[in-house]
């Protein structure tokens, strides 16, 4: 299931939200519309976050983390940092990050079990993601684009790209995250994928002026047509109990 | 043999995505993320465009206002008129890439003029869009200004009325050909003949103070100007006026002689009164003959104390030389020299008696001193005032006379050809004039240029001057150079190409019979009858071959000017029309 929705008249909700399987982080807003948009979709499953980083709300942007774990940059403050790991679930590890390229959101681009990241990342970075996020790295670029996670958005069922990624690209990245790759827009022909989309594995949030053709191929590529939360967590369930056993 | 395994990657570089409007298959190279039909509807290039302009058209003409300022003529579906509709819209055309434009077929009747123009504009970073659209243009029909100028007959706002009170026409031939010469009519709505003179019509001030400072440029003028007030508005403290500028221009012409008053002659340089007016320009020179002294006499300085010519043109007589006495002093081209000159006869042998009948109880033999000694030579026929014949009502000449000063009997002014004037070949060479409709008489009426076209004020005098006036030129090369000759095309030739300046040689040819050999000084003539001409025309060609002018200053052909060009430029004038 996609919903439009749009963040105190921006259409770049992804700059004010993260979405994962297991938590929602959500930028304070002067309004709780954007908040409430979410809240309806997600209450009861994962809890749903307000908060800043490092002062901001900016924090699709800052910050990046999946199922596992989740990486905020070296600027957060205690505080912040106290009041995710009060409201995030125990099972999700935190860290912070001491690294150059301190939007981690846009360098680093995850599902739950792989990462692409920016060429240019530090090592130990590279490793703490490892580490904290439970996923194998790869340094990647999406259509030329070093900013991965600001052009594409990931979840396990699939992903999808900047659009002018070339085919052979998607061939590349689609083995390396196993998960079939779509080239797209959001936003009504924005190129910006990160930023105008956030999914996890049962529904997705795009920007208001996502089209409904946009919709369609998010949809598709993601999997979310004809299925609920409950049929998903039903699958992440059986996976977990194969994993586990 | 290996075949290489090398798979071209180029199937990998194209990729597609879906139109974020429309849903189509589009090459992901579109940096819109929209199709080209999308992206057209979301952005109009030529919204900043007008899709709709007027062109003004003139019906009298049928010509097309080209902005600012120009008329043009245009077909219809031509290029000039697709240039004139572009330029309508030239401002917004700027901001875009102009890639195509045609016109759309139209009725010519629905004065709309349709034009498909194409562009091209950069839309988003990388995307350039093309579209194409129809500018319609309404036709909007009116008068152009010279049209209009036309229309009313009577829009002028500024006269120049040129006057100079002579009893001939040669100043104002003159006048005419300097005028033609340098395009100082260009802007002139009418001209008319008045009395002793020129008035010309200026649908603006600046013009005929143009007019007037050309004048004052090329002969010595006196200028008034004066205004009438047509309409005030008191609102808006505006005021109509016509402005008239008198100029009149100073009597004395080339070859006339003037007697200056002795205060006068004093002042100059201490010349002798009796003087020729050697050349008219931008001032009077003046030339004491027997001395070759020489002064100029600007307008100003002529306007303080005015002074009348004694004699004129019209005064000359014709005299043979017998003897010439060459002195060595010179001036310029001239030469003093002791001459021997006798009345010539005129053929008819009452005539030459008749020259006895002065009873003066000379031999018809007089001596004087002349500026043409590098010239003449004995035998020549040369013009001079015969002061001795003549009855002067001129007080500087009376008080001259009185001074018991020698005056000379014969005061000679320039040397003549008379045997050319008898050949009746037509002229090789012919004049422009201002006045079209002058030449487009098609019977024998003819005015000569601006003059008499109206039938004439005098027109046989005018014809008369226009002929000693062509005969001037002939024998000048210095007022030759001054103004612009045209080579004249045969008269069979002419009927040939059927064209329409035949006028112009027949009266040269009727002219020239009428004004044959030196009977121009036979008063009688004028008043006979045609038989008389014809007669003395017989006794003309006897003496023929007998007497050659080897010295005739020839036009040669590199003078005339080719007067096709412009005769093509008239005609298509006259299509348009």
């Amino acid at each position: 299931m996609a919903v439009r929705i749009q963040f105190e008249n921006s259409t770049d909700i992804g700059v004010f939200s993260k979405l994962t399987n297991a938590y929602c982080l959500t930028a304070l807003a002067s309004s709780s519309n954007f908040y409430s948009a979410f809240e309806a979709e997600l209450a009861d499953v994962i809890p749903i976050v307000h908060t800043t980083i490092a002062g901001t709300r900016i924090v699709g942007r800052l910050c990046a983390g999946n199922r596992h774990g989740l990486l905020v940059p070296a600027s957060t403050t205690d505080q912040e940092l106290q009041h995710l790991r009060n409201a995030l679930p125990p099972a999700v590890a935190i860290q912070r990050v001491e690294e150059r390229l301190s939007a981690l959101g846009n360098v680093i681009a995850c599902n739950d079990y792989v990462a692409l990241v920016h060429p240019d990342i530090d090592r130990e970075t590279e490793e703490i993601i490892a580490d904290v996020l439970k996923v194998e790295v790869f340094r990647q670029t999406v259509a030329s684009n070093v900013l991965v996670g600001s052009y594409c958005a990931l979840s396990n069922q699939g992903g999808l790209v900047h659009p002018k990624t070339s085919r052979s690209e998607l061939d590349e990245l689609s083995s390396l995250l196993q998960v079939p790759l779509v080239a797209g827009t959001v936003n009504r022909g924005s190129e910006v994928i990160g930023a105008g989309l956030v999914v996890n594995d049962w529904c997705a949030f795009a920007g208001l002026d996502t089209t409904a053709t946009e919709i369609s191929v998010i949809e598709a590529t993601f999997q979310l047509q004809g299925q609920n939360n409950h049929a998903v967590i039903a699958d992440l369930r059986d996976v977990l109990i194969d994993n586990y056993a | 043999m290996v075949a290489t395994d090398y798979e071209p990657d180029a199937a990998g570089l194209q990729s597609f995505i879906l139109c974020a409007d429309c849903g189509t298959p589009i090459s992901s190279a579109n940096g819109a993320g929209l199709c080209v039909g999308c992206l057209k509807n979301t952005v109009d290039i030529t919204e900043d465009i007008p899709k709709e302009a007027a062109l003004n058209f003139c019906r009298g003409c049928e010509r097309f206002l080209s902005p600012p300022q120009t008329w043009v003529h245009a077909q219809p579906e031509s290029r000039e008129l697709l240039a004139i509709c572009l330029k309508k819209i030239a401002r917004p055309l700027m901001k875009v890439r102009l890639v195509d434009a045609s016109f759309v077929w139209t009725e010519p009747h629905s004065r709309r003029v349709k034009v498909k123009i194409t562009i091209q504009k950069e839309v988003l970073a990388n995307t350039v869009l093309q579209d194409d659209f129809v500018l319609t243009l309404v036709v909007h029909s009116g008068q152009c200004p010279s049209c209009t100028r036309l229309a009313a007959k009577n829009t002028w706002r500024a006269t120049v009325q040129v006057r100079q009170k002579v009893t001939h026409k040669r100043t104002f031939l003159w006048l005419e050909q300097l005028i033609l010469k340098h395009n100082a009519h260009k802007d002139t709505v009418n001209i008319s003949e008045k009395r002793d003179g020129l008035d010309f019509f200026y649908s603006e001030r600046n013009d005929a103070i143009k007019m007037v400072e050309f004048l004052a440029g090329v002969v010595p003028v006196r200028s008034k100007g004066s205004e009438q007030l047509i309409s005030s508005d008191t609102h808006s403290n505006t005021s109509n006026y016509k402005f008239t500028y008198s100029v009149e221009i100073v009597p004395v012409c080339k070859d006339d002689l003037v007697c200056l008053p002795r205060s006068l002659a004093k002042a100059w340089g201490n010349i002798r009164p009796l003087t020729l007016c050697s050349r008219v320009g931008n001032t009077i020179h003046l030339l004491d003959p027997s001395t070759l002294q020489q002064t100029d006499v600007s307008a100003p300085v002529y306007w303080r104390q005015p002074f009348d010519s004694l004699a004129t043109v019209s005064d000359l007589v014709e005299f043979v030389v017998l003897d010439v006495e060459y002195t060595n002093i010179t001036r310029g081209k001239y030469v003093l020299a002791d001459v021997q000159v006798m009345r010539s006869s005129t053929g008819s042998t009452t005539k030459a008696s008749s020259d006895d009948d002065d009873e003066m109880g000379h031999d018809g033999i007089f001596y004087t001193r002349t500026h043409l000694g590098g010239i003449i030579q004995p035998g020549d026929t040369v013009l001079g005032y015969h002061l001795t014949n003549a009855n002067f009502n001129n007080e500087a000449y009376e008080a001259l006379e009185q001074s018991r000063e020698a005056l000379p009997d014969v005061i000679l002014v320039k040397k003549t050809y008379p045997s050319r004037r008898k050949k009746s070949k037509p002229r090789g060479w012919k004049l422009r004039s201002i006045a079209k409709e002058a030449e487009d008489a098609g019977d024998g009426v003819v005015g000569r240029g601006a003059l008499g076209r109206r039938g004439g004020v005098d027109q046989k005098n005018v014809e008369r001057d226009y002929e000693l006036f062509l005969r001037d030129l002939e024998e000048d090369k210095e007022m030759r150079a001054a103004i612009n000759l045209y080579k004249a095309i045969p008269k069979e030739r002419a009927e040939e190409i059927g064209e329409g300046d035949v006028v112009m040689g027949t009266a040269n040819g009727k002219s020239g019979s009428g004004l044959k050999g030196g009977k121009r000084r036979q008063k009688k003539v004028s008043t006979q009858p045609q038989e008389m001409e014809v007669e003395e025309d017989r006794g003309v060609e006897a003496d023929e071959e007998t007497v050659g002018d080897d010295d005739f200053p020839e036009i040669g052909m590199e003078e005339l000017l080719d007067q096709f060009e412009e005769m093509d430029m008239d005609d298509e004038g006259e299509e348009v029309e």
